[in-house]
């Protein structure tokens, strides 16, 4: 790449936060026409970083220039005026508004009398999203779309203000894979354009795609700054985790990996379940210390599979047996009671109580055993939170600090704590490690690792191949709300996965009555 | 940064940032505190035990329907029918009185209940919100109280009733009393019970309580019962200081000094938080504003407009929780 002034320059900016340094003299320059990735682990200071550079935040040291002059945002729209447009993780546009009104949202295009002129919006809009291939109706109200759309939406917005410099903050954590695709197109252009990319991704296949140069932030601190083929993916790891070399390789790129010796009967039985028109006669067993993996595509119904076991789908046919015992459907308090635990995907809408304290967020699901006669015990409940945020590692100031303040995967942590200490006899992992750090992420791998190797039942379902084939023991591929195949042991590749989800049954490995042989 | 200066400047800024954040937190008993002493200095004759008795008096049922108000708003609800739901109590309770004073105040109660449980029942089954729900209960409660007492007041004679408005123990006015035990009732169920951990889950998350195996909808129905048991007894307190039962007049907008208490008292509108003696002192600060406006005769509009002051500020405070 030829070396040309950066047109954006961050010069040695520290933060401070109560509590914390979250920039601990932070620079980095982004040059025209670069992609640039900014990785860590969650804590490391991205966000920080994100936010000084859009003026959410103002640093307490050091400069920002763009284009060469020095700059001070007090807010982020004089950021998003002298050309910086971010697109943050989380969809900010409002779902009742049209595709084109939310793109113009604050600028719309003026007729006469001042007033908005529609015709104009939707025309303009077209030619955006047609120019970056993006497939939607700009007409059509935005809550009527995908995730995936809305967020190529989202993404049609930011660039469509001549951003001389676009940061993305994961922006792929909700597209398919068809979806990354025309974001990597639009990306290409942009790149074409001279436009400067500060790309944040834990996906290292992304990174080393699409990115040009990588700053590693650890810390607060840049640990490493280059260029990203001069850098092995063992490498990027062994900085962003601050460990050695050696260390990483001999542990694998994820945590999984166990073989887990499944023993005695199921734990749980999962018998036809059926919920029209999603599911469809899903039956599958899980014994202890084994950890099964639903394979999917999105939309093949692998949460609503795991949320119908939970009981918090009502189910128009089928039963869940745990240990034998049929489970009241229909009720998560009884599935809870029979022994199942279930951390939802979507962590912040299902899983946090962002204002409740990590302490009560701990002991969200334990209260009616801890309760004696309605009252709850402080005693009990302190032993139990001071036991699991020991064993987890999970980092909070103390058991009294809202859970809305902890990092991405400490939440994560958080989330795990309160089923675990439940001791719970099933547990299903609804995409455990998603938008959660290298390091958090593989201290959950290893954890669910060693509860399987004590005889607890894992189902685990995740989105990334890898993930599924070094974790689990069997796997169970759904397409279309159906079981379409089953693949154990040495069986389990990414090849044979893909090959199943793909052609389902036909491919010669499990079929969907192999699910229901308990003796296999 | 070594561990120890980061250790440092971290107790020095939260030095710095709890002191702000317990004013905050607290900003009401501040504002009452000051208050109290700006009368101290300013108003004639405020220093008195007459003028602080009928402060409490006064206050005694707007805390009993603020309770309720809190419980609710603590779910991310609203409970708006809180001033029928007295003027029901009140309509029946002179109704029954010739069965004895028990059971007169027994089927008071069990209207308040019963409509709380109407309430209820229409946000935690049939999915209305519950700014709507309790809006009907808010219009409809107050015309069936006026069908039921014949849009007549009633006088009220039986002495055990009027001294639950009127009487005193060890010189404490029995009003007073009533909300002192109900704010210590409601306290235990906020602070020390299941119930009162699922009414902030709920509020907090209501998706993510349902998931943690808590019983929502019974947690919803109890919320909008406890709120209209609380409502009928503030009826029966009001009616029995009034000698006489007023279902046109008793618990007009009530709901709105019930509201502003709850808020002022640092229970934020978004739910998932309960102060329950934030809003007792939310209730005495309005009140003692309304007090210390007459007491000066001072005109009563600029009470409301100072209120209204007082208000914005509380909520003004809460943002900036959020934003920090």
């Amino acid at each position: 790449m030829e070396q040309r002034d950066p047109i954006l320059e961050v010069r040695r900016v520290t933060k401070r936060f109560p509590g914390v340094l979250a920039l601990d003299g932070v620079s980095l320059e982004l040059r025209p026409g670069e992609v640039h990735a900014l990785v860590g682990e969650n804590g490391a200071g991205k966000s920080t970083l994100i936010k000084v550079i859009t003026g959410v935040y103002r640093p307490d040291e050091g400069q920002i220039f763009l284009g060469g002059e020095e700059v001070s945002f007090a807010e982020p729209r004089e950021s998003q005026a002298a050309g910086i447009s971010t697109i943050y993780q989380e969809i900010n546009l409002i779902p009742l508004l049209s595709v084109a009104q939310n793109i113009f949202l604050g600028r719309e295009p003026r007729g006469s009398l001042g007033l908005i002129d529609r015709d104009r919006i939707n025309r303009e809009a077209a030619e955006i999203l047609e120019r970056y291939g993006i497939r939607a109706d700009v007409a059509a109200p935005l809550h009527s779309l995908g995730l995936g759309v809305q967020q190529m939406v989202a993404i049609a917005r930011a660039i469509s203000v001549e951003a001389r410099v676009v940061i993305m903050d994961e922006p792929t954590s909700s597209l398919e894979a068809r979806e990354v695709e025309t974001l990597f197109g639009v990306i290409r252009q942009l790149r074409e354009e001279g436009v400067g990319l500060i790309y944040v991704s834990h996906r290292l296949d992304e990174l080393y795609e699409i990115c040009d140069r990588v700053t590693v932030l650890r810390d607060g601190k840049v640990v490493h700054t280059g260029e990203l083929t001069e850098l092995s993916r063992l490498q990027l790891i062994a900085h962003m985790l601050g460990r050695e070399l050696a260390e990483v390789e001999a542990e694998g790129a994820t945590g999984f990996g166990e073989e887990h010796e499944a023993r005695e009967e199921p734990v749980l039985q999962a018998r036809d379940l059926t919920q029209r028109p999603r599911l469809h006669d899903i039956s599958f067993d899980v014994r202890p210390g084994e950890v099964v993996g639903l394979a999917g595509l999105l939309g093949a119904g692998r949460t609503e599979t795991a949320r119908a076991i939970f009981g918090a789908e009502p189910l128009d046919s089928g039963s869940v047996k745990v240990s034998g015992e049929e489970v009241k459907s229909g009720s998560p308090a009884a599935a809870i009671r029979a022994g199942v635990a279930f951390l939802p995907e979507d962590r912040k809408s299902d899983g946090i109580i962002p204002d409740l304290s990590v302490k009560a967020n701990i002991v969200a699901a334990a209260l009616p055993r801890l309760a004696r006669a309605g009252m709850v015990s402080e005693k009990a409940q302190n032993e139990l939170v001071e036991e699991f945020m020991q064993n987890l590692g999970i980092r909070a100031s103390s058991p009294d600090q809202p859970v809305r303040e902890l990092s991405g995967g400490n939440q994560q942590k958080v989330l795990l704590a309160r089923w675990l200490c439940m001791n719970p006899r099933v547990l299903i992992l609804d995409e455990p490690t998603r938008g959660i750090d290298v390091g958090a992420k593989a201290e959950i791998q290893k954890l669910v690792d060693d509860l399987a190797v004590n005889g607890l039942g894992v189902i685990l379902i995740s989105s990334e191949l890898e993930e599924l084939t070094e974790g689990s023991d069997r796997v169970v591929a759904l397409r279309d709300g159906a079981v379409v195949g089953l693949l154990s042991g040495e069986e389990i590749t990414e090849g044979n996965l893909m090959e199943v989800l793909a052609h389902g049954g036909g491919s010669g490995y499990g079929t969907p009555e192999d699910g229901n042989d308990a003796d296999e | 940064m070594t561990p120890m200066n980061r250790a440092a400047s971290v107790s020095e800024s939260l030095d710095r940032s709890a002191v702000a954040s317990w004013v905050r937190g607290r900003g009401v008993y501040v504002a009452f505190v000051a208050l109290l002493i700006f009368n101290l200095i300013i108003t004639p004759n405020f220093a008195s035990v007459a003028t602080f008795s009928n402060l409490l008096i006064q206050v005694s049922p707007i805390v009993l329907v603020s309770l309720g108000v809190a419980l609710a708003i603590g779910t991310e609800g609203i409970d708006l029918s809180v001033g029928s739901v007295m003027a029901l109590a009140s309509a029946f309770l002179p109704l029954y009185l010739g069965y004895g004073w028990p059971v007169a105040l027994f089927v008071a109660l069990l209207v308040g209940a019963v409509a709380g449980l109407v309430n209820g029942s229409l946000v935690a089954f049939v999915g209305v919100q519950p700014i709507i729900a309790t809006l009907a209960m808010l219009v409809g409660g107050r015309g069936l109280a006026q069908i039921f007492a014949s849009g007549q007041l009633l006088i009220v004679s039986d002495p055990a009733v009027l001294a639950l408005g009127q009487g005193r123990l060890f010189g404490i006015p029995a009003p007073v009393i009533v909300a002192v035990v109900a704010v210590l009732v409601v306290g235990f169920l906020v602070n020390r019970t299941t119930f009162g951990r699922y009414v902030v889950a709920i509020g907090g998350n209501r998706s993510a309580s349902y998931l943690s195996g808590h019983p929502v909808r019974r947690t919803l129905l109890l919320v909008y019962i406890i709120s209209g048991l609380l409502a009928a007894l503030a009826g029966i307190v009001a009616t029995a200081r009034l000698g006489a039962s007023d279902p046109s007049n008793i618990g007009i907008l009530i709901e709105l000094s019930a509201i502003t208490a709850v808020v002022v008292g640092g229970t934020p509108l978004s739910g998932g938080r309960v102060r329950i003696l934030g809003t007792v002192m939310g209730a005495l600060l309005i009140q003692l504003i309304s007090t210390t406006f007459i007491a000066n005769d001072l005109p009563f509009t600029w009470a409301q407009v100072f209120t209204a002051a007082i208000i914005l500020v509380a909520v003004y405070l809460q943002k900036g929780r959020g934003a920090a």
